[in-house]
């Protein structure tokens, strides 16, 4: 009982991470970034080739997804994606979809189709028992790893200069720019952690999901629906949502297998139904 | 002046298209199908290589006609595999279809091979039903209940009383939960639960966790080519063999194309399977060796027999019709052949243009340095479908 709980927990904490890059995009930044998804490929990837090919060891690869993603997503920011911040929304779902099969293709290219794995290290395999509970030791990393995350992002977000400047930006652009705050410089450094912490999440899911070259599009899906149930106004509501899900999503196949597919898709389209801003979200939805 | 040139360029090509069929008429064209990108692109590349291996092997004419192979990638979207199965009868005028990576693939060519009536070589679909479906369906690669049915009797026969299964959800999945239920309960033993994944599943944490709890003697798996790493690491991570939990499935878990990377929690894991490209015989040292050169290096799984058998198969029955590519007459050649393949004896069934080998009882071992299915039993003859 408490293992498919704190299984449920540890996908709920992989899928946040995942997602939470595309929160600060969407949310704080308004921009529909369909691509968040290559930025967690590229983080994946990495991982994969460091261990596979330079034995770089699995800890030192995490923080090297998160630099890689981070540089990627700077990159491509400073010369693709601020043209479109005012563009309308469909236009910026086009470009950035297309930049997720121009992924894929690239990566179906340098790596082949095949499914990657990789062997993490033998202090992160095995199990231990946890107030009576068996969990997986890699399980309990990432859900460590997440929850100082989220701390760490919340504060930073509600208690920094940086936070509140970035949601004045966010706000009101032009009064930001008016107040002397670089909207220019705090959007690409927001982009650049976001798409880093998607690379970091990428490079913590190769420990438990696999990779391949479709990875954007498969699990592209997810992140909207634990951005979608979640909300994207704060970092709590997608945290929460994402836990949510990864919980009803574990015991639902655990206790009705049959139909345990298909839990993660309604508790989505219910919670859109009661509450289309999102399960957390105190404002309507912009 | 420039536009002439074209003119006249376009004219010349026109006319050597128009010469062409006379030429044509020479070559026998054989049209594969096949999901060169996207997730089942592993299967694709296997068939290829093996297909061009044989013909490397067996040079490119036979009964003194020249043989051209025409590659489609489907992608793996069985309205793609129908759409590029029309263009290759009908533009292409080929004699042979073959390939079909998935069930639903090969369901959907079905009705284009019998209104055209054109041969279709299945080389890796593995669903019992897809032979039936089409009077020109003629199978080289295996089915599930054929690989599925001797695990249940060496299960029942290894003091394994109670098993799980967990199956992807779909078509072969669910044969093979079928065959083993029947033939192990048959044999007296009792399967706790039938556990279906959803196909496109990263995530199989909480099957495995009730698979766990439910405490049977095995845990018995089947996915499809290509997705076995992700789910072997996940069994591993679980530690069901800590458990007391055996782990027992079908070959396509251990498919030699990944074995390798799966890592070494998997030593002992026992399969079956009707290719194992460890299997010891003259005919499978050539044809690994051979592979290996050919392609850099990968080693070559069960798909790649199907491709190379399938090729076979198509060869052997020019040599019976003379070079006739008649689809009728070419379908009659092919019923009933038999030959010794890198897997082992194989043959066509006369009636059911099924599948007939060898299926071998396997154990995944470390030889020299890299894992292989080290076969152990073998059980002779197996039916395809009935």
């Amino acid at each position: 009982m408490l293992t498919i709980l704190l299984d449920g927990i540890a996908y709920g904490m992989l899928l946040f991470i995942l997602a939470v890059g595309l929160c600060v995009t969407l949310g704080l930044m308004n921009f529909i970034n369909l691509a968040h998804g290559a930025f967690a490929m590229a983080g994946g990837y990495l991982t994969i080739t460091l261990m596979q090919q330079a034995g770089v060891p699995f800890l030192l690869c995490l923080p090297a997804a998160f630099i890689f993603a981070a540089v990627l997503g700077l990159l491509l920011e400073r010369t693709l994606y601020r043209h479109l911040y005012d563009k309308t929304h469909l236009d910026q779902v086009l470009f950035s979809i297309g930049l997720v099969f121009m992924a894929m293709a690239m990566v179906d290219y340098a790596y082949g189709a095949n499914q990657q794995i990789v062997n993490l290290p033998d202090f992160l395999t095995g199990r231990i028992n946890f107030l009576g509970a068996s969990i997986g030791v890699y399980r309990l990393f990432v859900i460590v790893i997440c929850s100082l995350l989220v701390v760490g992002l919340q504060l930073i977000l509600t208690q920094t200069r940086f936070g509140s400047r970035l949601r004045a930006a966010v706000d009101d652009g032009r009064v930001a720019r008016g107040m002397g705050i670089d909207v220019t410089r705090i959007f690409a450094v927001t982009f650049a952690v976001g798409s880093g912490l998607a690379g970091l999440g990428g490079a913590l899911g190769t420990g438990i999901i696999s990779f391949d070259p479709t990875f954007p599009l498969k699990y592209m899906i997810y992140f909207l629906i634990v951005i979608s149930v979640g909300g994207t106004t704060t970092i709590t509501g997608p945290f929460l949502a994402a836990i949510l899900l990864g919980v009803a999503d574990v015991a639902g196949k655990y206790y009705v297998p049959a139909v345990g597919g298909f839990i993660i898709y309604t508790i989505m389209v219910v919670v859109l139904i009661l509450r289309p801003q999102g399960l957390f979200s105190r404002g309507p939805a912009r | 002046m420039l536009r002439r040139q074209i003119l006249t360029g376009v004219g010349a090509a026109a006319l050597a298209l128009a010469a062409f069929p006379a030429l044509a008429q020479e070559t026998v064209k054989v049209g594969l199908i096949l999901p060169m990108t996207g997730p089942s692109a592993s299967t694709g590349r296997q068939i290829e290589a093996g297909a061009r291996l044989w013909i490397a092997q067996n040079g490119d004419t036979v009964a003194g006609k020249k043989i051209q192979l025409i590659i489609k990638d489907d992608t793996g979207a069985a309205d793609q595999s129908k759409r590029l199965a029309t263009e290759l009868v009908v533009n292409d005028k080929v004699a042979v279809l073959g390939g079909f990576g998935l069930t639903p693939l090969a369901l959907s060519v079905g009705p284009v091979a019998t209104q055209a009536k054109v041969p279709a070589v299945i080389m890796a679909a593995g669903t019992s039903t897809i032979v039936a479906s089409s009077p020109y369906f003629v199978r080289t690669s295996f089915t599930l209940p054929q690989n599925t049915a001797p695990m249940a009797q060496w299960s029942a026969a290894n003091n394994i009383k109670t098993v799980v299964t967990l199956v992807s959800d779909y078509g072969p999945g669910l044969d093979s939960e079928k065959a083993f239920k029947a033939e192990f309960e048959a044999k007296g033993g009792k399967v706790l639960e039938t556990l279906r994944a959803p196909l496109a599943n990263p995530e199989f944490a909480a099957f495995l966790q009730k698979a766990k709890d439910l405490k049977p003697d095995a845990l018995f798996l089947f996915v499809p080519s290509g997705q076995g790493a992700s789910l072997m690491k996940q069994v591993n991570e679980r530690e069901l063999a800590k458990a007391g939990i055996k782990i027992i499935g079908t070959g396509d878990v251990t498919d030699d194309d990944q074995l390798n990377g799966m890592g070494d929690a998997l030593i002992g894991m026992i399969t079956s399977h009707n290719y194992s490209a460890a299997h010891d015989s003259p005919e499978n040292k050539a044809y690994v060796s051979a592979f290996l050169k050919a392609t850099n290096n990968m080693r070559p799984n069960f798909m790649s027999v199907g491709g190379y058998d399938g090729m076979a198969l198509i060869y052997k029955a020019l040599e019976k019709t003379k070079g006739e590519t008649d689809g009728a007459k070419l379908l009659d050649a092919m019923k009933g052949v038999s030959w010794t393949s890198p897997r082992g004896p194989m043959s066509i069934d006369a009636t059911t243009r099924d599948i007939t080998q060898n299926v071998y009882i396997r154990e995944v071992k470390k030889v020299d340095g890299q894992l292989y299915n080290v076969e152990f039993a073998t059980i002779a003859n197996v039916k395809g479908s009935n």
